[in-house]
């Protein structure tokens, strides 16, 4: 005999991995049309945003209808850890669709001239949002917990290429709009990865009910 | 809890076993029940938490075949040496049952002093005093004060098991067991009989034994899974339903089984 | 379904309510009939004469049955008072003590008591209490002489009596069985029974405490011995008792174990809670019950011809015989007079009425009450 609620519980781990599968493609996308001034790539990415988006407000009602049948223990840390992690990948679909707008703006003028680290910092980045919804899947807290670290790395970086830009911008003032975007893309680089670490967090929470977050502010 | 600082321990359960004929029907069971808070017992049928329940006031000693080994103390207090009176011990530890059963021959007052009557209390105005107070108490004072000598099975389900429950209150227990109070009422009822308990743990120590899952993470502090007789894992309610450290508990609580 | 099935089930539905309805009326009819001849007949007899006045003798006419209904009345007053106490109480032995294998034991005895003849009952309290008992003698030992088996005894009087001992008779003296332990001039008492060749001892034992105890209480008894209103209450009560018990007892287990429970949490004793809380609320049932078991007792005519016996006149006293009305009825319709004879008519409708009488009764006291109030 079907275990109904069980099936339910089975319904919302698809379909949050269906996001985020959509979520991290849409990263790897965006990255790619801002790398390789894919304008009709970029395009495309925004587009598909508005999926991300119908997501995220199925799965929170999922969520609200299980609760209603009063999930207890591993059930329910599922059930609240699943709507956070749809809210997160929510963001990271739109900061993706931020860098996609960037990337559209950039490819219709010439590139700049300078020597970025950004393909480590995406490659960075893609790697944590990866890695950290791969630890979901196979509930693995100490794949979880080792991406936690890697977000002040992308910060460090972050930095780097937003003092270089800044000084880029100060000696070549024509390239002043292209640099911003390229500040924007960064930053929004660097909020995916914060948002990974957040997902990474959820997914100790579910596995460990050890709730990790803030616990690095020095 | 606010208010609550009692942190005194009401009944000390040691290596408690309790046998009918061959059947081990609780296993070597040691648990300490907290003054003032609610304890909720859980688990599948025929996992002993009824019994448990039952050794708690000596009504086990009903069934002849019924054996115990082990200690309980209430409040420091051996409740099974030598001497000790079963009488005695349940005038500390009442019993609310799972099917509400005030004396049908008795009016509602009647039914309430009947504890005190039939052990010898007469004066009046105790009698009078401790009724109303006990019905306050079970939140039923003001549908029936108005008619307290009227026959006790004229009232409603849900207000003959609050009789029942002002019945036990009546002679001032220190704890009061609970035996699936609220199984044979409707939900409205049965969130007033909630309700009530939480109330109630201000000033009794309560133990109850739930097959719902809900009703003990709404109403109790504390929470025991007895599985086939052992007391698998015992713990604050919020642990035990968002954390089980067993893994049967976990597979217990998520409905994996049971 | 076709049509001619539709009409042969129809049929045949009311085929058997009539055969139904033809049998019931079948039961009841003797009984309507019984019903009906009785009043007839008596009905003629009924007058103030009847309840006043005593029974005629042989060939006299007029006269009535009022010292058969008093005493019917008395029997059905101390009957009661024999029987219900005994047997409620039994009852609360076999519902709410006992193992299992005990209460199995006693409630099949109590099955076959049911069942025991009435006039059986008759004998075992003629035996009881209406034949005295034999009082043993009482002197002191003159000579013992072994070789013949004899001993002499001298009583009271001054009187001396020779006792034969044989291999039968138990001697107490000391514990020791010897005819020689009988020391001369020590107390004794003698049970003996009469044969041609003089008495022969039954048992001898020394006048101990015991002996004494025994010898009052035969006394007591003998006094109290013979044709009597006490004997005949007894008898009837005892017969109450199986009835009276198997249905306190099958009442009290009625009594859902729920209350027991609730009272016993409240850390009241077992014996309370029989009392008050099993008792009352099973109380209506009890007394059921015991008005049942009087209804039942109240025609028994075998039990009471060597108990009561039965009386011409008044009875003044508990120890004398007395008239009771199955009695007065027997006497007179197996007697030749038609004077007798309607009589006898008349008492069966005023008996059977009582019965009738204690019935309703015991339907009145168990109506439901609440009805139409909850």
């Amino acid at each position: 005999m079907e275990n109904h609620f069980e099936t339910g519980l089975d319904e919302l781990r698809q379909k949050l991995l269906m996001m985020a599968a959509r979520a991290e493609t849409a990263v790897n996308e965006a990255v790619q049309s801002l790398m390789q001034r894919d304008h009709d790539l970029a395009v495309r990415v925004r587009a598909a945003d508005d999926v991300i988006d119908q997501f995220e407000i199925e799965i929170d009602e999922m969520a609200i209808q299980l609760l209603t049948k009063a999930p207890l223990a591993s059930n329910l840390r599922l059930v609240t850890v699943a709507m956070k992690i749809s809210q997160n990948l929510e963001r990271i679909g739109d900061e993706a669709t931020k860098i996609a707008k960037r990337a559209r703006d950039l490819a219709q003028e010439p590139p700049v001239k300078i020597h970025l680290d950004l393909p480590r910092m995406a490659g960075m980045a893609l790697a944590m949002v990866k890695d950290a919804l791969d630890s979901f899947v196979n509930r693995d807290p100490v794949a979880a917990r080792s991406v936690i670290p890697r977000d002040k790395e992308v910060d460090a970086l972050n930095k780097q290429i937003h003092n270089l830009l800044a000084q880029h911008m100060v000696e070549n003032p024509d390239t002043i709009a292209r640099c911003l975007h390229w500040i924007v893309a960064a930053k929004s680089l660097e909020r995916i990865a914060d948002h990974a670490k957040n997902i990474a967090e959820e997914v100790v929470y579910l596995c460990e009910a050890q709730d990790i977050r803030h616990a690095q502010k020095n | 809890m606010a208010g609550n600082t009692n942190n005194s321990v009401a009944l000390n359960v040691k290596n408690l076993s309790v046998f009918f004929g061959k059947n081990h029907a609780v296993k070597n069971v040691t648990l300490d029940i907290a003054a003032c808070a609610v304890t909720a017992i859980i688990g599948p049928s025929g996992c002993g938490k009824s019994t448990f329940l039952r050794a708690l006031n000596r009504m086990h000693e009903l069934n002849p075949e019924a054996r115990m080994e082990g200690e309980i103390k209430l409040f420091g207090d051996d409740i099974y040496s030598r001497g000790v009176q079963p009488v005695v011990v349940r005038r500390r530890v009442g019993m609310v049952f799972q099917k509400s059963n005030p004396f049908p021959t008795m009016s509602i007052v009647d039914n309430v002093t009947v504890g005190l009557r039939l052990n010898g209390l007469r004066d009046r105005k105790i009698l009078a005093e401790r009724t109303e107070q006990s019905l306050r108490m079970a939140a039923l004072w003001d549908e029936v004060k108005d008619r307290l000598h009227a026959p006790a099975i004229s009232l409603s389900g849900g207000q003959q098991q609050r009789l029942c429950i002002a019945r036990a209150l009546a002679v001032q227990p220190e704890v009061l067991l609970m035996d699936e109070p609220a199984s044979a009422l409707d939900p409205l009822a049965t969130a007033k009989i909630e309700d009530l308990i939480i109330d109630l743990k201000r000033n009794y120590t309560i133990v109850i034994v739930t097959h719902n899952m809900q009703q003990a993470a709404r109403a109790s502090d504390f929470t025991a899974f007895f599985y086939l007789g052992e007391l698998v894992e015992f713990g604050p309610t919020t642990k035990i339903f968002t954390s089980p450290s067993e893994k049967r508990t976990e597979d217990y609580v998520t409905g994996r089984f049971g | 379904m076709t049509a001619p099935n539709h009409s042969w089930r129809q049929f045949k539905d009311v085929l058997m309510q009539a055969v139904t309805l033809a049998c019931a009326i079948l039961v009841v009819t003797p009984l309507v009939l019984v019903f009906y001849h009785i009043i007839r007949e008596g009905f003629g007899a009924i007058n103030w004469a009847f309840f006043t006045q005593l029974p005629p003798g042989p060939g006299e006419s007029g006269g009535g049955m009022a010292n058969a209904i008093v005493g019917t009345l008395i029997l059905m007053v101390l009957a009661p008072i024999v029987g219900v106490p005994v047997g409620v109480l039994g009852g609360v032995f076999l519902s709410e003590y006992g193992g299992s294998r005990l209460n199995w034991c006693i409630r099949f005895a109590a099955d076959v008591l049911n069942g025991v003849p009435s006039i059986v009952w008759g004998l075992v309290v003629y035996g009881l209490m209406v034949l005295a008992l034999a009082a043993p003698f009482h002197g002191t030992v003159q000579s013992v002489d072994t070789t013949k088996q004899l001993v002499t005894v001298q009583d009271q009087a001054g009187t001396s009596h020779t006792f034969e001992v044989n291999a039968n008779t138990r001697l107490n003296a000391g514990g020791k069985n010897q005819l020689d332990a009988l020391t001369t001039g020590s107390d004794v008492l003698i049970w003996y029974h009469g044969t041609p060749d003089g008495p022969v001892a039954d048992r001898v034992s020394p006048v101990g405490l015991w002996g004494l105890f025994l010898t009052v209480l035969i006394h007591l008894h003998n006094s109290v011995s013979g044709f009597s209103v006490l004997a005949g209450g007894v008898v009837l009560g005892f017969m109450m008792i199986p009835l009276v018990m198997r249905t306190t007892d099958e009442v009290l287990q009625l009594v859902p174990a729920g209350y027991r429970e609730a009272s016993l949490a409240l850390g009241i004793s077992k014996w309370r809670t029989i009392m008050q809380i099993v008792i009352r609320t099973a109380l209506k049932g009890i007394v059921t019950g015991a008005l049942l078991a009087l209804a039942r007792i109240a025609g028994e005519t075998a039990p009471l011809i060597f108990t009561a016996y039965g009386n011409n006149g008044w009875t003044h006293k508990l120890t004398e015989p007395i008239e009771a009305l199955p009695l007065q009825i027997y006497i007179f319709a197996t007697g030749p007079y038609e004077n007798w004879h309607r009589l006898a008519w008349a008492g069966a409708l005023i008996l059977l009425l009582m019965v009738l009488f204690v019935n309703i009764g015991a339907r009145f006291l168990t109506r439901d009450r609440f009805k139409n109030k909850i």
